[in-house]
């Protein structure tokens, strides 16, 4: 017991010494270099290019890297399958459509999206996403194939949205595709104190579900029997995973494989698969993990951004294909 | 109602509103263990997870302590009934502790934290299945039998008043299959829990079961204590077995005996036919049996397998006439096994037998 907890302080420990130095790193870093001194100053004063441009970013990354990844834990507790995930389920990608229409939609008629409304949209597309992969579930029983359909679902829902970037003229277009590759440049202060309060919200309610979705892990049938409403529960779940998603997808757009890697990285980590470590766990470790990924999309090529989603993949797919591959020999030994 | 503590009033059950077994009607009280016994897809399970409120019902009502079940919380059923079902378990990194410790669910408070108390009641559910050693292993990593056992201690942890378990033993070998029911047993006499269950082991349901209940078609069959359920012909009924039978006595299952005229005969008697009776029906070859007092081991075996059976009343010297009997089928036969090597009073006439048929050359020794 002692052990456990011991465990559980220094992985926590961990997990904020390294959130918080790259969050340092990342706001000295890029294709300006700043010394810590002028980053206080920076900050002191409210100005420059470290308060106006690269601490929303920062934070940005910091708080919707936790999202994906809580995200990403909730869905593989509902699917009971390790690697769900809002990238590989398509549900970023319903909300990336749903998004982009709105857009061209309101660009062509010379109005702009507000940042709610970003959120809105990406969420309904969510939902749209979620309902046609849980009528999937209902058919498809392996978890593979689940996950297939939802790559497929997720292809059909960039191959929209491309067609609608593509026709659509517009100078802001430029944005909407940087943004529909993924990204979180551009973020402003009204952004990180929306998206905060969304994800800070969400976050508090995932976490007070800690218990029923302990009780899920060990399947529906004993979840109901130790008490838990098991379709209310389902529902809740769901929401709450798709409006995490959705506020990732309407700020930064797809990213891919943070919800599947980090609440692999962090189980590994605290040996356990408790909701009560993981929830905050795969929030710190998601926004240490996003922002390690978006310095390297700042500085690798600077002062070219790379999109956020081609280095999270670069990191995050291996996670995934290991996963994969430890769980068949697992069962060929079981056989 | 004394200890009346689960209760089906007309209860219908099925899937997607078509009820596929009607009218049933089932009380269970404190300290009995009630066994749902019928063939595989008669529908044990459907009545089980209606019962645990997984399945809707399509009629009638389910009380639990005299309230109907339908109209109360999640938590205060959880607090007074809970399962060991037949679904697959992968819990990730979870060790025996955390599984039994799921028992305190309905106990604990918003975030689900253990307090001193469920922790040391979880050590002791999992000390009443003798698997305390378990607690600290990976519940992926046990052995069907254990697994089981450590489900088991979930159950008990949840304190329960009625246990509901869908075939329990399932995949076990026989010796963590005799465990498992011991421990049920103890549990339902220490806790004087009431228990409902399906098993397909006959054998073990004769044994365990207080009450019997056998789902056939599209009602309860029968349902009764034991005794009265467990009779071969009854048995043999419900199951439709066409090609062998049930032995009520020793709660056994007979292949279909090998018909036609009989070839060979066996002298037998103790329970030393037993064994050739049975060898004979592998190789198929009909055989006789003689003489067997109906109070004999080998006289219910010898029933079931044997083309003729040369019978004597019970504690009764064999006689004459079942001799002379005895006699004529021997002549018929190609052979003559004698497994019987003592005889006394009772059997003196097999002795003779065994001579006849060493005189004219019939006996095989062996």
């Amino acid at each position: 017991m002692r052990d456990k907890g011991l465990r559980c302080g220094l992985g926590f420990g961990l997990l904020g010494v390294l959130a918080a130095v790259l969050l340092l790193w990342n706001i000295g870093a890029g294709s300006v270099d700043f010394t810590p001194a002028e980053i206080a100053d920076s900050i002191w004063k409210m100005a420059g290019i470290i308060w106006t441009i690269r601490l929303p970013r920062v934070l940005a990354a910091a708080i919707l890297g936790g999202a994906l990844s809580v995200s990403g834990f909730l869905l593989q507790t509902f699917f009971a399958n390790p690697i769900a995930g809002p990238f590989v389920l398509g549900i970023s990608s319903g909300a990336k459509l749903v998004v982009s229409l709105v857009m061209v939609g309101m660009l062509s008629r010379g109005a702009v999206i507000s940042s709610m409304g970003m959120i809105g949209a990406a969420f309904v597309g969510a939902m749209i996403s979620m309902g046609v992969i849980l009528l999937l579930s209902r058919r498809v029983r392996a978890m593979s194939m689940l996950v297939v359909s939802g790559v497929m679902i997720g292809y059909i829902c960039s191959a929209i949205t491309d067609f609608v970037v593509t026709f659509a003229d517009d100078s802001n277009i430029v944005n909407l595709h940087n943004w529909s590759l993924g990204s979180f440049s551009g973020t402003s202060w009204d952004n990180v104190a929306l998206m905060a309060w969304v994800v800070g919200i969400a976050f508090l309610l995932a976490f007070l579900l800690s218990k029923p979705i302990g009780a899920y892990q060990m399947g529906e049938v004993y979840a109901q029997n130790m008490g838990v409403n098991v379709k209310r529960f389902r529902v809740e779940l769901i929401l709450l995973s798709s409006l995490l998603s959705a506020t990732v997808t309407a700020f930064a757009g797809p990213i891919s494989f943070v919800g599947i890697a980090v609440p692999h990285l962090m189980k590994s980590l605290f040996h356990t698969a408790k909701p009560i470590v993981m929830i905050p766990a795969c929030f710190l470790g998601g926004s240490a993990f996003c922002l390690f990924c978006d310095l390297i999309a700042r500085t690798a090529f600077a002062p070219r951004d790379m999109s956020i989603s081609s280095v999270t993949a670069i990191f995050g797919a291996p996670i995934v294909i290991y996963i994969m591959a430890s769980r068949k020999s697992e069962k060929g030994a079981g056989a | 109602m004394n200890g009346v503590c689960l209760q089906a009033r007309d209860l219908c059950v099925g899937y997607n509103r078509k009820t596929l077994i009607g009218g049933i009607e089932l009380t269970l009280r404190r300290g009995e263990i009630m066994t749902l016994i019928g063939p595989n897809g008669a529908g044990k399970s459907t009545i089980l997870k209606s019962i645990i409120r997984q399945l809707p019902l399509t009629g009638g009502v389910v009380y639990l302590d005299e309230q109907d079940m339908a109209a109360l919380g999640e938590r205060d059923v959880a607090r007074r009934l809970s399962v060991l079902m037949t679904a697959h378990l992968h819990p990730e990194l979870m060790t025996c502790f955390d599984v039994a410790a799921t028992g305190r669910y309905p106990y604990t408070g918003r975030l689900g934290i253990l307090s001193k108390e469920d922790k040391e009641k979880t050590a002791r559910s999992l000390e009443l299945v003798h698997a305390a050693d378990l607690a600290d292993r990976d519940f992926a990593q046990i052995s069907d039998g254990q697994r089981q056992r450590v489900l088991l201690a979930r159950a008990l942890n949840q304190e329960p008043e009625v246990l509901v378990l869908d075939e329990p033993t399932s995949f076990l070998d026989i010796r963590h299959k005799l465990e498992l029911l011991a421990i049920l047993k103890d549990m339902v006499r220490v806790r004087d829990l009431a228990v409902v269950m399906s098993l397909h082991e006959l054998d073990l349901a004769q044994k365990i079961s207080d009450w019997v209940v056998c789902v056939h078609g599209d009602s309860i069959a029968r349902q009764g204590p034991a005794e009265e359920i467990f009779t071969s012909d009854y048995i043999t009924e419900l199951y439709g077995a066409s090609r062998g039978s049930y032995n009520a006595l020793y709660g056994s299952l007979e292949l279909e005996a090998a018909r036609g005229v009989p070839e060979v005969f066996v002298i037998g008697g103790g329970g030393m036919g037993v064994p050739v009776y049975r060898r004979l029906q592998r190789q198929g070859v009909p055989f006789a049996a003689g003489v067997l007092g109906e109070n004999d081991l080998d006289y219910p075996v010898a029933r079931a397998l044997a083309a003729e059976t040369v019978a004597e009343r019970p504690f009764r010297p064999v006689s004459d006439e079942a001799f002379q009997k005895a006699a004529r089928l021997m002549e018929r036969c190609r052979r003559v096994l004698c497994p019987v090597a003592d005889f006394g009073e009772m059997n003196e006439k097999n002795r003779q037998l065994r001579e006849l048929a060493r005189e004219v050359g019939k006996l095989e020794t062996k």
